[in-house]
């Protein structure tokens, strides 16, 4: 006697109550706040942030809570709650030469206006671990509240610089308002402002790996740093009633331009070119990765030639470039496929009796 | 935030208004497909994010709605998403298929013959035909403006010469009203028949490839095939284990640890209703 096995409802309400208390893990240990992630855990936040398309700190916090640390998890926590928010309307475009910059940097130039300023950045610690955080308690040393150097004075932007030479290729403001990949499907061909968005809010692993790509020489694109820059801009937008804009916020970006070589063509002069960059929080790795991506996506409209190398194959990148996408369809295959898999198998039983029995046919007839 | 705090069956009425005018234009052109510009829903890519959002967009408050994968009410995934309609739309639901109004699916077709009215939602991994013969999307879309199939026939063809059948037994292409090679979604090629000529309207669901594609009630779904080599919806040869039906399809159970294996329907529903009528297969209780 044979009964199918019931009980998938109960197996899920008993996993999910199982890890309830494995995201709690031991009670002795004082459980984490909301809080506590967004101040201490602040680039992690912006990671979800930024990868779920979402500008909201404590909302990411939850997530990163929620998801027990996995912050694709978070990410997809993030996108899926974002689906229900309604869409009021598009901001100005944010103004970025005119950001409050907590750290800018040129690799291009050793001073410029308004200096290089360092912020708060792993670049120059060692990578010893700091046995002085695991003891609890003690409050870290501070050091006394001083404005750091040329956070008055304006900083304009590096590629302005270049551009009064006509060194660099200037792009034409387009009048056009960008598709929203988040409101269409994604179709090809895609242009710069689409290929853009689908970027920053890629995953950080695949740009990172991309980026290195083109670096080791697969479709090499020679990036310099020319400028780095993570800070705060405001956010305006036009409300209908009032007829002006107004200030509703303000957010982090970081963003990286590159310059690139370009040594030139029949109708135009040799010039330097662009790559660019532009994530939410600071998130310079990706911010960079995201600028060398954008420069080889490029090759077409530079006239450049197509190496074959993936960083160039422009529906390639936009199509895998999403980790909820990809950890989605990946994992999906643990889901039973029993049925599949059950037409496959009578199907290899039925090739095997026939090669099994081919042989002997075969010998029959040449006799 | 509560439950209340989402609209019914989760998607705002922007967002269905979208998806019903993806819907609206694939009915018009029988097995196209159509993009739409998927949300992220609170399940997986991969785990029907795209028949959740084609099921929320069809779905009214006076629907019963039946959830099955492989065939099965039970199996965890189909127990969750009917708990998500249960959760955020409020709507009946039911294991019968008779009774069902809208039913979602993952692999199988009822094996109960489906009637007027009734809408027959799939969950859809890789809408494309042509995806495993040619990558790129660019090109597949060319192949299907330009009616260019031949390159699915020549692999029909090679599996026949190597192997001396069509090796592909689920995910079997068909071609829809004479026009576009449509792909079933990973259905056993035993539920080919039933695509076509169906009194419902089947609608299928693809989230993360955003494409939404449907054979209104009634068109013709015809498996390819060569007039030599005829298409043929095999299956287990057995009766099933429990109910006896001898046309229905079969999952294989392995029983023991010694090879012992029984053959059940796939079709909880269909396997449970036969054996409250009283037919009994050779393993019944």
């Amino acid at each position: 006697m044979y009964v199918a096995v019931k009980g998938g409802e109960r197996a899920i309400d008993n996993a999910h109550d199982w890890l309830a208390e494995e995201r709690r893990g031991d009670p002795s240990v004082a459980e984490l706040s909301v809080a506590q992630i967004r101040e201490q855990l602040a680039l992690a936040v912006n990671r979800v942030m930024a990868e779920g398309s979402l500008q909201d700190a404590d909302l990411a916090a939850l997530a990163i809570k929620q998801a027990r640390g996995d912050l694709i998890e978070a990410i997809f926590l993030i996108r899926a709650y974002r689906t229900t928010l309604p869409r009021f309307g598009a901001t100005e475009a944010v103004d970025t030469g005119a950001m409050a910059c907590d750290r800018r940097i040129s690799a291009t130039f050793k001073d410029l206006p308004g200096g290089q300023v360092l912020g708060p950045t792993f670049d120059y610690t060692h990578r010893l671990i700091d046995f002085a955080l695991a003891a609890e308690g003690t409050p870290p040393e501070q050091p006394g509240p001083e404005a750091p150097e040329g956070a008055e004075q304006p900083m304009p932007r590096v590629m302005e610089f270049l551009n009064r030479e006509g060194l660099i290729e200037t792009p034409e403001p387009g009048e056009e308002t960008p598709r929203d990949v988040t409101r269409e499907p994604l179709e090809l061909p895609a242009d710069r402002a689409l290929r853009l968005q689908v970027l920053s809010r890629a995953d950080e692993g695949f740009l990172l790996s991309l980026a290195y790509s083109t670096q080791r020489g697969y479709a090499r694109n020679h990036p310099f740093v020319g400028e780095l820059r993570i800070g705060t801009v405001p956010l305006e937008m036009e409300v209908p009633e009032l007829g002006f804009s107004v200030e509703i916020g303000e957010i982090a970006l970081t963003e990286c331009e590159t310059v690139n070589q370009f040594t030139g063509s029949k109708s135009e002069p040799p010039q330097f070119t662009r790559g660019y960059g532009l994530v939410f929080g600071q998130s310079e790795r990706k911010a960079i990765s995201m600028a060398l991506v954008d420069r080889a996506l490029r090759w077409e409209e530079l006239g450049e030639d197509d190496q074959g190398a993936p960083a160039q194959d422009t529906e390639f990148v936009l199509y895998h470039a999403d980790n909820i996408q990809a950890t989605g369809f990946l994992e999906h295959i643990k889901l039973p496929h029993y049925v599949d898999f059950q037409s496959e198998l009578e199907l290899v039983r039925k090739l095997r009796r026939e090669s099994a029995t081919r042989p002997a046919r075969e010998a029959e007839e040449c006799a | 935030m509560t439950q209340d705090a989402y609209n019914f069956a989760y998607l705002d009425e922007e967002t269905k208004r979208m998806v019903r005018r993806a819907i609206l234009k694939a009915l018009a052109v029988p097995g196209y497909q159509v993009p739409f510009a998927s949300r992220e829903m609170p399940m997986p890519y991969g785990w029907g994010t795209g028949g959740v959002q084609v099921s929320a967009a069809v779905m009214t408050p006076e629907d019963r709605f039946k959830v099955i994968d492989q065939g099965a009410d039970d199996t965890t995934n189909a127990v969750s998403i009917r708990k998500f309609f249960e959760r955020t739309a409020g709507v009946a639901t039911t294991t019968r298929t008779e009774e069902a109004s809208v039913i979602q699916t993952r692999h199988r077709i009822p094996e109960t013959p489906l009637r007027e009215g009734q809408i027959l939602v799939y969950q859809v991994p890789i809408p494309e035909p042509l995806r495993f013969l040619e990558p790129r999307e660019s090109e597949t879309r060319k192949m299907h403006a330009l009616q260019e199939y031949g390159l699915m026939h020549v692999k029909l063809y090679e599996d026949i010469s190597r192997h001396g059948h069509i090796a592909t037994a689920y995910a079997y292409p068909v071609k829809v009203e004479g026009r576009y090679v449509m792909d079933p979604s990973p259905i056993p090629k035993f539920d080919n028949p039933k695509l076509g000529r169906s009194a419902a309207i089947q609608l299928f669901g693809a989230g993360r490839e955003q494409r939404i594609y449907a054979l209104p009630p009634f068109s013709a779904a015809e498996s390819l095939d060569f007039e030599d080599h005829p298409f043929d919806p095999s299956k287990a040869d057995h009766p099933c284990a429990l109910c006896g039906s001898e046309d229905s399809y079969l999952d294989e159970v392995i029983t023991d640890d010694a090879g012992g294996r029984i053959f059940v329907c796939s079709d909880t529903d269909y396997c449970e209703t036969r054996q409250a009528r009283g037919y009994r297969g050779k393993d019944a209780a």
